[in-house]
């Protein structure tokens, strides 16, 4: 990929050339302590001078040694809230003088930019684009906004604690599924494009100048700093040995720890589970179905007619953690984790998936769950 | 599997008839409002929505007159409800999803069916489905078992199926004996004992609890039924019937997608495991 | 819709009166309620006929003196359903903190304690007379009442639900303040129906809404005594609002014993 180098200064013609065609730009920003994905007017609202400390069960943000506003790794969500909404209105009914009648929510879209994902998110996208687009039936509010998504990624030049994404195959590096692609330097930005709307965007941009030599060994070598990470997800098909693992005691030793809080689940970027609530207002004539994110955590998850197929704690980390990294390989061709590390730093009690993983594959006595 | 008519929002669905089956097991007659043929196969399932309730997954017992029918038994927060609706009051409908039992695959075959417990409404379908194309199938044996006897759904059509379809029926009752010619104490699964079919050139199509299934399983090995000519239909937490939800989930498999019939071989690594 | 209204009363017992305002806070919406409902006693608002037969009775309070009780039975006679709204009627409210002391606290507050006549214990009325459906809360929400009356309206329940704290928080896009400022929030133990307001405000939740389904209280209380929290502040923690609740009862238990000494 050919990349263009330009000055930090000129971050904003960027945002500037975004809006003008029409993207209302998404993009990380510092609130309530964490870089969080929001609306943003102006680059100055990105978190310049700050990046992330992210440990099991905890997450503060710290100055950074210097004036970066991609210094940091991840926060609490990226883009799957903008995609996947936490709560989306399906359809109403409305009891009418012709009968009960249906009409379906309308999709609320608008064209959005966003700014600043990084490889694992990209992997996350393309999971969470194959359960609701690809499979036998297409989520209309998911594709809607997918088809109106321009993505400027970003390389990390860093890596937090928490992160493993080289274990997973998804990062540090981005590569693939976005518009256009920044590396960011001291003093810059290096800029490369990856689609026919990325390209139209780069064009309207007038900073563009090759990049050097010398510019594109340092984003190498950022690349390569960020590689250095501590956690190590094993391979895919080490990974699929848990499911001969049903009885291994490290399932109850979790469980003592386990809030079952759902927190894993609703920052992790491929998790899919949902729920459906139904109210009517009170005269009994108008009556909504909305969507709302779920968890394989809740009680309610596993009930049917006065049964709970997954009645313990035990019984639904170990739902979790073999649907993430086992089934998941079956559903869509591979683990369902991408590295990111979000549920072992905003798990409050700071269950490491890693480690919990790690244990589950080690010396496991074979025993039959069978009744 | 056939495409549902309605698979995201409902479609109205007018209560035409309303008939008693058993206390608390009511089967409607449903019209459907709208003029695309209503396809299905038995063993799937529609989501029948209460006006401000909320859905539940309900498999198709059949289609008669032009009208679809759901047997419905009254035991949660939104079935207790809608089995209280009166003949011109409506519902939504979203449906049919899933796959159902492979009755074209199976013909020529000796079919045993094997349910226990009350809610057995996917196998009743395929037997009265069996039952109505005689010809297609060679001996057929339908096995129940219930506590009681009074827990007995489906007693005109077990005389019916016996009488008139040339069936082998065998019932039985865990908790009470009953001094019927059909009736034995015991578990449903007993009756294999006394079923009379070819082990070798038979489909077994099976529904109710999981743990009656695995003990029939068990059975039907000793008596050389190979896990290939096994069929089941199993009951998770169905919400969205599109594979979206998550909730129905069973190791790799979407329940209301890849099921809820399931040839065994397919599903044995997962079957019956206890919290999964 | 249905042939007649339903008739409902709101009795008090021990309780602050805060519960019973979901039904007249609800501003213009109280007309269209009143459409589908007939109060026949209501005392907050005027209406006084407390032995009216009814089809729904919403207990507000917890059973807290041997009027209480009498009371509570006579509820129960006269009504087709019982609901108890809010944390005093479910789980015997703030006044349950008595519950748990040994100490004579009625003679260090009121200068006359003999004028006072109360049960030992602050109870739930669950414990006393058999309840159809529990509305959690302190104090309870309008949406929580009135999707109730508008599920009975429509032949049903709610859906059962304890779902943690966590879960709501999370879909409001809130980040996580046990996390970030490391305080002792009891979101994952606590049931979602507040809409999350204390995270929001970027507060720790301490628990209006009582414990949440399958609580895993020995495990947060672990951590937040990994937060650095004094024994005593964790008892304390979970012996607030619901500290007569099981889950919460056993945590104030636990800890509360254990005493630490400075090392010299």
């Amino acid at each position: 990929m050919t990349k263009h180098f330009f000055a930090r200064q000129h971050l904003n013609q960027l945002f500037n050339v975004l809006m003008d065609s029409g993207y209302q730009v998404v993009g990380p920003t510092v609130k309530d302590g964490a870089i969080v994905f929001t609306e943003l007017a102006r680059v100055e609202q990105l978190p310049w001078g700050w990046q992330e400390v992210a440990k099991p069960g905890h997450y503060h943000l710290t100055p950074s040694r210097k004036n970066l506003c991609f210094a940091w790794n991840t926060g609490p969500q990226a883009l799957k809230p903008w995609l996947f909404k936490p709560e989306q209105p399906l359809w109403q009914a409305e009891q009418t003088e012709q009968g009960l009648c249906f009409r379906q929510a309308p999709a609320k879209v608008t064209p959005i930019a966003v700014v600043g994902l990084r490889g694992c998110d990209l992997a996350a996208l393309k999971l969470q684009d194959q359960h609701f687009i690809h499979g036998p039936y297409p989520d209309p509010y998911y594709q809607a906004q997918r088809e109106q998504l321009f993505i400027i990624a970003v390389n990390c030049a860093q890596s937090a604690e928490t992160c493993f994404c080289v274990s997973t195959g998804d990062g540090p590096a981005a590569t693939h599924s976005f518009d256009l692609l920044l590396d960011e330097l001291e003093d810059g930005y290096l800029i490369g494009v990856g689609s026919e709307q990325g390209q139209a965007v780069f064009q309207q941009l007038t900073l563009g100048q090759q990049a050097t030599i010398d510019q594109l060994d340092i984003a190498q070598q950022q690349l390569a700093d960020a590689s250095q990470q501590q956690r190590h997800m094993p391979d895919e098909h080490s990974l699929l040995k848990l499911t001969e693992n049903l009885e291994h005691p490290q399932w109850q030793d979790v469980a003592d720890r386990c809030l079952a809080c759902g927190n894993c689940t609703l920052v992790c970027p491929t998790c899919f589970c949902s729920k459906q609530e139904s109210t009517s207002d009170i005269k009994l004539q108008q009556a909504e179905q909305v969507r709302l994110w779920d968890s394989c955590f809740s009680e309610q998850h596993g009930y049917i007619a006065g049964k709970l197929f997954r009645p313990e704690i035990r019984h639904r980390y170990r739902q979790w953690l073999l649907h993430k990294l086992a089934n998941w390989q079956q559903q869509y061709g591979r683990s369902g984790c991408v590295g990111c590390g979000r549920c072992i730093s905003w798990c409050p009690v700071g269950i490491d998936l890693v480690a919990e993983a790690q244990t589950l594959l080690e010396g496991s006595p074979h025993e039959s769950a069978h009744r | 599997m056939n495409q549902p008519i309605a698979s995201f929002v409902p479609l109205t669905a007018t209560l035409m008839d309303k008939h008693q089956e058993s206390p608390g097991i009511f089967t409607l007659h449903l019209a459907l409002n709208t003029s695309t043929p209503f396809n299905f196969s038995f063993g799937q399932f529609n989501m029948l929505y209460l006006f401000g309730v909320g859905e539940v997954a309900i498999s198709i017992m059949g289609w008669q007159n032009n009208l679809l029918l759901h047997t419905i038994r009254a035991v949660g927060r939104v079935t207790q409800p809608l089995v209280k609706l009166k003949p011109g009051d409506q519902l939504g409908l979203r449906g049919p999803f899933g796959c159902g039992w492979p009755l074209e695959h199976i013909k020529g075959k000796d079919i045993v069916f094997i349910t226990a417990g009350l809610g057995c409404a996917p196998v009743v379908a395929a037997i009265n489905h069996s039952v109505e194309n005689r010809q297609h199938y060679g001996r057929i044996v339908i096995l129940q078992g219930v506590k009681h006897h009074n827990d007995l759904l489906w007693q005109t059509q077990y005389d019916h199926w016996q009488n008139t379809g040339n069936c082998q029926v065998l019932l039985a009752a865990s908790e009470e004996y009953k001094h019927r010619y059909q009736w034995r104490l015991g578990m449903v699964t007993e009756l294999l004992d006394f079923a009379e079919f070819d082990a070798k050139h038979c489909a077994v199509l099976m529904c109710g609890p999981e743990i009656m299934m695995l003990a029939a399983l068990k059975q039907l090995a000793k008596h050389q039924v190979t896990d290939d000519a096994v069929y089941l239909s199993l009951e998770r937490n169905f919400q969205c019937g599109q594979a979206s939800c998550g909730h129905c989930q069973l190791g790799p498999f979407f329940v209301c997608k890849d099921g809820p019939v399931f040839h065994y071989p397919t599903v044995k690594p997962w079957f019956g495991l206890s919290g999964i | 819709m249905p042939p007649s209204k339903l008739a409902i009363a709101i009795h008090k017992l021990t309780s602050c009166s805060g519960c019973q305002l979901a039904l007249l806070n609800q501003g213009i919406g109280l007309l269209d309620l009143l459409e589908q409902v007939e109060i026949k006693h209501f005392i907050e608002a005027g209406i006084n006929h407390f032995t009216a037969e009814v089809d729904i009775a919403f207990v507000e309070g917890s059973v807290s003196t041997s009027e209480d009780l009498e009371r509570v039975q006579h509820i129960r006679q006269r009504s087709k359903l019982v609901v108890s709204i809010g944390a005093c009627a479910t789980s015997g409210g703030i006044q349950a903190l008595r519950n748990l002391s040994d100490e004579n606290w009625l003679q260090a507050v009121y200068a006359k304690p003999e004028f006072v006549s109360s049960l030992q214990h602050s109870t739930g009325i669950a414990e006393h007379i058999k309840v159809d459906f529990e509305l959690w809360g302190c104090p309870i929400t309008v949406s929580q009442l009135n999707h109730f009356i508008q599920q009975l309206l429509l032949g049903s329940k709610p859906k059962p639900s304890g779902e943690k704290l966590c879960m709501d928080c999370k879909r409001q896009q809130q980040v996580c303040v046990l996390v970030t400022q490391q305080a002792p929030c009891l979101g994952p133990v606590v049931r979602t129906g507040c809409g999350a307001i204390c995270p929001t405000f970027g507060r720790a939740c301490y628990g209006c809404f009582g414990p949440s389904e399958q609580p895993n209280c020995d495990s947060l209380a672990n951590r937040f005594a990994g937060l650095g929290l004094m024994p005593i502040e964790i008892a304390q923690r979970f012996a607030a609002i619901h500290s007569h609740s099981p889950p919460f009862k056993d945590q104030y238990q636990r800890w509360q014993t254990i005493h630490v000494r400075e090392v010299e």
